[in-house]
């Protein structure tokens, strides 16, 4: 039977799949046939070419990109009913070859197994990829302490930010007295340019379960929570979806696979605070209290949910583990670099060719996914640094590329592996400005308790605005660093002990452009409004006068259908005449 | 000013539906933030009577539910607009020049530092990651998305939601002086 399945993840959805959807179902029910099959999957890694289809005849697997209702139309003619591929729209042909082959030839899919080839909303399609095989098998033949062990051996470390080792975790919430023990996974997902766990959710639900039920046997817990964003409202409704099918085939709820061992598992929505990705303040939020995090020890494993021992894994992390399960422990460490053991799923995007999801082993460099598997910078433009680990990590510049992606390697450059968000950044942008932005974005969400953090961010962020305006002077860069320094050390919690992080890495690296902005008042990337001359540019310009009208000091001159001119003396540089240009013409310089 | 659109009355339904919720949760601990999602969903911001109507129920103080409601983002204590203006501020968009697509909102909105527009039609929200980084930058006017924007393509789109805003107002004038004429 010939299947057509199409990407509905939040990529999807939001590049047009629902309206690709029904063009199929359309041309479907129009056609009166009823031999070809239309299925949804999730995010297939490859956003940059959402609207994604899949095609799946005799002739073999055929994924198109870039998908409209109108090439809907034409692939449902010529592919499905007259068997000839559209050539230029393939970018993949049975997995590994076509235009886009370099997408996929160094990634290692664990975490992403399924996603993008199953149907998130069906626990057969799950079953069928060997699902839940790996908790049937620990159930019957595995003891938890085994089960630990062989975590351990595996290398596995926490892939929400800290790293660490998972298997270790498990054993002191294990090891720990009482009765009641809790399992949470935490699927807040902050960093607000990354979204590698709301596609595992999205496209693979019940790894994540099956990640939690092994996790809830090794400690001996019956309770699991999941924290999830309200954001993500997708993967709320696979992830309910997921537990309802789970619990009819009575591999959730009680007496689990008839071992006499229960398991409940619960989902908590977030209400949008980035603090309470923070293992202690999501607990209080799972409480009902506002989720300030309070000082570690005791760690949850000894005092968690409700005061009882608590094990918080990462969503990521727990979705490898059925797959360590069932290959073994050895086979993941034989992945990655010596204290860095299988691979990484990291969130690709800013001023990249390629931007998507991608799954590497560790131990690959940061070029090697930058240009052999993104495709490089957009536009012809320079590489110019990327930021990895969000609000709490730094920026890594071009010259530290070939960085291999291992705890160890990247912190020894000031940034952290972080979550996985990796954002590619080229010569326009500032990264003075780019600092401030994560600053702005911690200063916001830090939640006040520390003085340190609520005050010192906020200090850091003045200055960083006067730098930004050209009011800087060159004792602000030593002032930040200080400044930086003492957030770090007296804070309590990871948001302040991290937040300096981009400002730091960037004066470490980039202390050059820091200069040029205090010293020679100008913005090398020409970014910065305040430092920077509004230009016309003559080709574009059409002489409609508009932003003549609308400049708010009538700095500039020009007759109709002639090129207008700015009167840079004049000019206050607020930027209205880019926001109301038509035709582009105005540039920054 | 012409007419706005009315807001302010409770909803029909918020404390029924309240009760229901804290039945279903059968005053499990940790209930105060599901409730309040509950009444947002209802009423589409938190009104003081559902806050009051929940804080008697849970015996937590008002208070306490006050503070807790200020310290979560998705809580809101005032209604939104009819047309919700979502930009991502995530780092994609960010870099992709998110800050200029806000002061073209500000500016075709007329929303004057404040986050909803006077008649009530649109409110501006920022928000990280929308979640379709690929799309950068990209904004959601209530649930649809709008990607790889440009100041002339952004414009064109906020164009066509205060046409529809206006045709909003109007029916429900016309519907008003219809009741009033009956
Ligand atoms: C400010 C802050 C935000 C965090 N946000 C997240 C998050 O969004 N997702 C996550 O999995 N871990 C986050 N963490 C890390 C968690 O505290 C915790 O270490 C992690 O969930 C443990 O899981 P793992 O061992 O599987 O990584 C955050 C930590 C801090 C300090
Ligand atoms: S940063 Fe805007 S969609 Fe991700």
């Amino acid at each position: 039977m010939d299947t057509i399945t199409i990407g509905t993840g939040t990529c999807g959805v939001s590049a047009g799949a629902e309206a690709v959807l029904e063009a199929f179902q359309r041309l479907i029910s129009d056609n009166q046939n009823n031999t070809i099959l239309l299925a949804e999957t999730g995010c297939m890694g490859m956003c940059y070419k959402e609207v994604l289809v899949e095609v799946k005849n005799s002739q073999g697997e055929f994924l198109y990109g870039d998908v409209t209702p109108d090439k809907a139309a034409q692939i449902f003619q010529e592919h499905l009913l007259e068997g000839h591929p559209l050539d230029e729209w393939l970018v993949l042909q049975n997995h590994q070859e076509g235009n886009e082959r370099d997408f996929i030839l160094k990634q290692h899919r664990i975490v992403l197994r399924n996603c993008g080839l199953i149907d998130p909303m069906s626990i057969d399609d799950y079953l069928s990829k060997d699902g839940y095989k790996a908790i049937t098998k620990a159930l019957m033949e595995i003891s938890p302490e085994e089960l630990i062990q062989s975590v351990i051996d595996s290398g596995l470390r926490g892939r929400g930010g800290a790293g660490f080792l998972t298997g270790i975790k498990w054993r002191f919430a294990r090891q720990s007295p009482g009765k009641i023990k809790y399992v949470i996974c935490n699927a807040d997902e902050g960093d607000p340019g990354a979204f590698m766990d709301r596609s595992v959710l999205e496209g693979d639900p019940h790894s994540v379960l099956e990640g939690m039920l092994l996790c809830g046997y090794a400690i001996g817990a019956s309770t699991g929570y999941i924290y999830c964003r309200a954001e993500y409202p997708r993967a709320i409704i696979r992830l309910e979806n997921a537990i309802k099918q789970a619990e009819e085939r009575r591999l959730i709820g009680e007496n689990v696979l008839g071992s006499g061992w229960d398991f409940k598992i619960k989902i908590k929505e977030g209400a949008g605070a980035f603090v309470c990705g923070e293992e202690t303040a999501l607990i209080a939020s799972i409480e009902g209290h506002r989720g300030t995090p309070r000082i570690r020890p005791p760690y949850p494993a000894a005092a968690g949910l409700w005061g009882k021992p608590t094990n918080i894994n990462n969503v990521e992390t727990l979705a490898n583990l059925p797959w360590i399960v069932q290959e073994g422990p050895q086979k993941y460490a034989e992945l990655g670099t010596e204290h860095s053991k299988g691979t990484k799923v990291f969130a690709m995007a800013g001023k990249i060719k390629r931007s998507g999801l991608v799954e590497v082993p560790m131990g690959i460099s940061i070029n090697e996914i930058v240009f052999d598997i993104c495709g490089g910078i957009k536009d012809g433009k320079k590489f110019k640094a990327v930021q990895m680990g969000g609000p709490s990590g730094g920026c890594i510049p071009a010259s530290l590329g070939e960085t291999l992606i291992d705890y160890q390697q990247i912190n020894k450059t000031g940034a952290i592996m972080g979550s996985g968000g990796m954002i590619v950044v080229d010569d326009s942008t500032c990264m003075v400005e780019l600092a401030r932005f994560f600053l702005e974005f911690t200063q916001n969400e830090s939640c006040g308790k520390c003085t340190s953090c609520r005050i010192g961010t906020l200090r850091m962020l003045e200055i960083l605005d006067r730098i930004i305006e050209g009011k800087g002077e060159q004792c602000d860069l030593d002032q930040l660093e200080e400044l930086g320094h003492q957030i770090k050390n007296t804070s309590q919690c990871g948001l302040g002990q991290t937040a300096p992080n981009p400002v730091l890495t960037t004066l470490n690296y980039f202390r050059e452009e820091y200069e040029a902005h205090v010293q020679d008042k100008c913005c090398p990337a020409h970014s910065c409004s305040a430092l920077v001359n509004f230009m016309i540019n003559s080709e574009n310009c059409t002489g409609c006068m508009i932003c003549t009208k609308d400049c708010p000091v009538g700095a500039i001159s020009g007759e109709k259908k002639q090129v207008h001119f700015i009167d840079q003396e004049k000019c206050i540089k607020c930027g209205k005449c880019i926001t109301t240009c038509n035709f582009n013409a105005v540039y920054k310089d | 000013m012409g007419a706005t659109l009315e807001h302010h009355e409770p909803k029909r339904g918020i404390i029924s539906n309240l009760k229901t919720a804290f039945w279903q949760f059968n005053n499990t601990p940790g209930q105060l933030i599901p409730l309040l999602q509950r009444a947002q969903e209802t009423e589409g911001y938190i009104s003081e009577m559902a806050m009051k109507y929940i804080s008697g129920i849970t015996e937590i103080p008002e208070s306490t539910v006050y503070g807790v409601i200020t310290f979560y983002r998705q809580f809101r204590l005032r209604p939104q607009g009819e047309f919700v203006v979502r930009l991502c501020d995530g780092t994609a968009c960010h870099v992709n020049d998110s800050r200029l697509l806000k002061e073209i909102i500000e500016d075709e909105l007329n929303l004057e530092g404040s986050d909803t527009t006077a008649d009530g039609l649109f409110t501006l929200e920022l928000v990280a990651c929308l979640g379709c980084c690929s799309l950068a930058p990209v904004i959601m006017v209530n649930d649809q998305t709008y990607g790889r924007l440009t100041p002339q393509t952004l414009r064109k789109t906020l164009k066509k939601y205060r046409r529809l805003g206006r045709e909003l107002i109007k029916e429900r004038e016309e519907k008003c002086n219809l009741e009033i004429g009956a």
